[in-house]
């Protein structure tokens, strides 16, 4: 210690009262505070360093990510179609049955206003088509509906509407409607989970015939789980082989590796395709070899085992790099050690080789777990009806259905199924001991 | 060679491990161990020195099974090993950076290879805790290798190859990676463990004093061919070939022709011009080409003429001043790197750089052996 801080300590302590910890630098300012100052400029260029990737984040993840939590709850149609009403009738209590006269005159004015609107997102077609995912078939009900009240000039508008059709005097329309113009919902979420709202506000499952989402999700991650495990079991061996044999050998057998890299998505599912069809070459050898019958050629793509098989080729090198790298960590003195002390190579690998490989078994797995479980393109070319995934289901309701709410609800489920997973390896392995390479 | 076959030949009691007639090459080309006879007592520790790439840590390798010899027999106990795998031959074995697994603890460690010989729960930390008592390291049980530093990594690292007391411990330069402090240390701890203990040790380095510190008797390896096999002093004193003088301690060279060769003693002629005698050990006809070797401390400068055999006169270059004795760079019959070391004793006539002096040496200290070409 200089003499210069020995006097600022004395000096400290002198000034009784002040706080006795805290350390003085030479010219008497508070030490925290002059290193707060010194290393303040670091911290800010730093900082610039990371700012075009945190703006990247922002714009292309962050942001888009908050987008679909938000719209898998937050569905304004009704407000938006008919604003008067949608406020009127969370006032109303669903036990009268059918709404007042008054009640109705709103409805049907702000349905004549509505049929007259061509702007997206507030035409009186919106409306129906968010009443149809509750009430299916009710579509028609409400175009018809608003191209008659258009020339209804005065009242009662209670008894035209139900003169327009009779399904008016139904109170669960009207109570299916009182939730339906709600801003906020958690009616996409029951759609997800093959559940819905009963007309009375309770949750129940969906009929049989529309339980779709449950046992898709279920297959994602069934087929996830055994892409994986195929991969694990695939990758183990060779991996180790890369990281035992001499160089020379092992880059070029890294090469292939890695070569499914360098081909494209597209080419590599369409060379599946030829390898795999029914008139495919694998199927041509066996017939050739006599192993099946021309007539018995094996369906091998089109379905779950296609999408296995390609997927499963395409994530390979996500599993072997990982393990790989730990692999390499691990010098070959280990099972040497383990070996002299009497133990067999069976037991040693089990001992001694295979717990070190614990972080890359663990990056790997998890690594090609959440890229099979969100994957979409493979599925699409090779899966057929079978093989489809929750992603694809996802992509149908955003491209095709335009259910863009249902489809923020599924992506979000598959969101929380992936945080689960990684809390849950988190717990087991640790994410510190995760080794990616 | 057959400097080292004649050695090996010698009985020293029943052998324990015995190399006979063992080659070993890796690509077919290249003889990596050329002709291996080597014989090890019980109870013996035995040193493979040499420079790297000469053959000692293959030989090792080939005695702890993981390495298969080409050619020859390796017996253990008198039973040829040559097909007993590597667990099945009981052999204890030290690892150059110690081979601790990472994923265990110290105690785990240990009793590895007690689990492997289904020893019992007691029985197992009766001995673990018997030998973290004998590398003194009681309270180190439940740590992970990790946390050890790195000469108790290397206890317990010994400690693991002696906990299921196996007859025979291979080392493989297990003092490599500690500091020169610790690795003297260690060397004095391996060598008590080994006389408390009685196993016979094979250890591997590249290190002479290593080497002349711990063991029994050393085989110096170079080029896959035991140079020699002696006890350290046998080694220091009376080096066989040119290869084993310049590798064991320090050693002046000079280059000359053998003229006359008369009961053990040789006349050489120096290539600087000098004629002096030397002890014959490695040479066989007059006209040969010798290399004499001679250690710096046998050498006297200003010697009385009674007490020495040979005086030659050489000129001071270096003085340095080492306390106990003052090293002195000379040039002697066209050696510029001739030295001796001159004790720092009272009386003694101060140098100076430059000056011409006498330096003398007895026949029987100088040995004229094979010529070394440089």
């Amino acid at each position: 210690m200089t003499d210069a801080t020995l006097s600022g300590m004395d000096n400290a302590a002198q000034r009784a009262g002040a706080d006795k910890k805290a350390l003085l630098a030479a010219d008497g300012t508070p030490l925290k505070q002059k290193l707060a100052r010194t290393t303040r400029r670091m911290k800010f260029n730093a900082f610039m360093l990371t700012l075009p990737l945190v703006l990247f984040l922002l714009v292309s993840f962050v942001f888009p990510i908050g987008e679909m939590l938000v719209r898998s709850v937050y569905n304004p149609t009704g407000s938006n179609v008919v604003p008067q009403f949608a406020k009127a009738i969370q006032d109303w209590d669903e036990n009268e049955g059918i709404p007042s006269e008054e009640l109705i005159e709103i409805f049907v004015k702000d349905l004549a206003t509505a049929a007259k609107n061509r702007e997206v997102g507030k035409t009186v077609g919106n409306l129906a088509t968010r009443i149809n995912y509750e009430i299916p078939g009710s579509r028609s009900l409400f175009t018809k509906t608003a191209r008659k009240v258009r020339r209804l000039e005065e009242g009662p508008y209670k008894e035209a509407l139900f003169e327009i059709d009779k399904k008016w005097e139904n109170p669960n329309i009207w109570r299916t409607l009182k939730r339906v113009t709600r801003d906020y919902t958690l009616s996409f979420y029951l759609a997800a989970t093959d559940r819905k709202f009963d007309p009375d506000g309770s949750i129940v499952r969906a009929d049989e015939l529309y339980q779709i989402y449950l046992p898709i999700l279920w297959k994602t991650i069934w087929l996830s789980a055994l892409i994986t495990a195929l991969c694990f079991i695939i990758a183990y061996p060779v991996s180790y082989l890369l990281a035992t044999l001499p160089l020379r050998t092992s880059n070029l057998l890294m090469i292939m590796v890695l070569l499914p890299f360098w081909t494209s998505l597209l080419v590599r599912t369409s060379a599946w395709i030829a390898m795999l069809q029914k008139e495919g070459i694998i199927n041509n050898i066996l017939v050739y070899l006599g192993l099946i019958g021309n007539e018995h050629r094996i369906q091998m793509i089109y379905n779950a085992t296609g999408t296995v098989i390609a997927m499963v080729h395409i994530l390979l090198p996500f599993m072997i790099l990982p393990l790989y790298s730990v692999m390499k960590t691990i010098p070959p003195t280990y099972m040497r050690a383990a070996r002299s002390m009497g133990a067999s190579g069976t037991y040693a690998f089990t001992k001694v080789y295979f717990p070190q490989t614990i972080p890359g078994i663990a990056a790997g797995t998890l690594l090609v777990f959440i890229l099979a479980i969100g994957y979409y393109i493979t599925p699409a070319l090779v899966g057929g009806n079978d093989g489809l995934l929750i992603s694809n289901l996802i992509a149908g309701h955003i491209q095709r259905s335009l259910n863009w709410s249902l489809a923020a609800a599924l992506g979000t489920i598959l969101l929380v199924v992936v945080l689960t997973l990684y809390w849950v390896y988190n717990r087991l392995v640790g994410v510190d001991n995760l080794k990616f390479g | 060679m057959s400097v080292a076959a004649e050695l090996s030949a010698e009985p020293a009691g029943e052998a324990f491990v015995r190399f006979e007639n063992v080659q070993k090459s890796y690509d077919g080309e290249i003889l990596v161990v050329k002709d291996l006879n080597l014989d090890i007592p019980k109870g013996e520790f035995l040193t493979m020195l040499g420079p790297s790439g000469s053959g000692k840590t293959t030989s090792l390798m080939m005695l702890a099974g993981f390495e298969p010899a080409t050619h020859g027999n390796i017996y253990l106990d008198g039973q040829s090993i040559n097909n007993v795998p590597p667990n099945k031959r009981g052999i204890g074995m030290v690892f150059q950076n110690y081979a601790l697994f990472p994923h265990m603890t110290v105690a785990e460690n240990l009793a590895f290879p007690l689990h492997v010989r289904g020893l019992s729960k007691s029985e197992i930390e009766t001995k673990v805790r018997q030998a973290l008592e004998m590398v003194e390291l009681p309270e180190m049980g439940g740590r992970r290798p990790a946390q050890l530093s790195g000469g108790q990594q290397q206890r317990v690292a010994v400690a693991r190859a002696l906990v299921f007391d196996p007859n025979l411990i291979l080392m493989d330069e297990p003092l490599g990676a500690l500091d020169k402090q610790l690795r003297e240390q260690m060397q004095y701890e391996i060598k008590h463990i080994h006389e408390n203990l009685g196993v016979t040790v094979v250890y591997v380095t590249h290190d002479q004093s290593e080497a002349l510190t711990m063991s029994d008797r050393i085989a110096v390896f170079n080029d896959g061919v035991i140079q020699q096999l002696s006890t350290p002093d046998d080694l220091y004193e009376r080096p066989q070939n040119s290869f084993v003088a310049q590798f064991i301690g320090e050693n002046n060279k000079l280059h000359g022709k053998v003229t006359k060769l008369t009961d053990g003693i040789a006349t050489v002629d120096l290539d600087g011009g000098e004629v002096v005698t030397a002890a014959a050990v490695n040479v066989v006809a007059n006209g040969d080409r010798t290399t004499l070797s001679l250690r710096p401390e046998r050498v006297e400068i200003e010697p009385k003429k009674s007490s020495v055999d040979n005086i030659v006169t050489g000129e001071i270059r270096e003085l340095i001043y080492l306390g106990d004795h003052v090293r002195t760079r000379m040039s002697v019959a066209g050696n510029d790197e001739f030295i001796v070391k001159v004790p720092n004793s009272a009386g003694h006539k101060p140098l100076a750089e430059g000056a011409k002096v006498k330096v003398g040496w007895k026949a029987e200290d100088c040995r004229a052996l094979d010529p070394l070409t440089s």
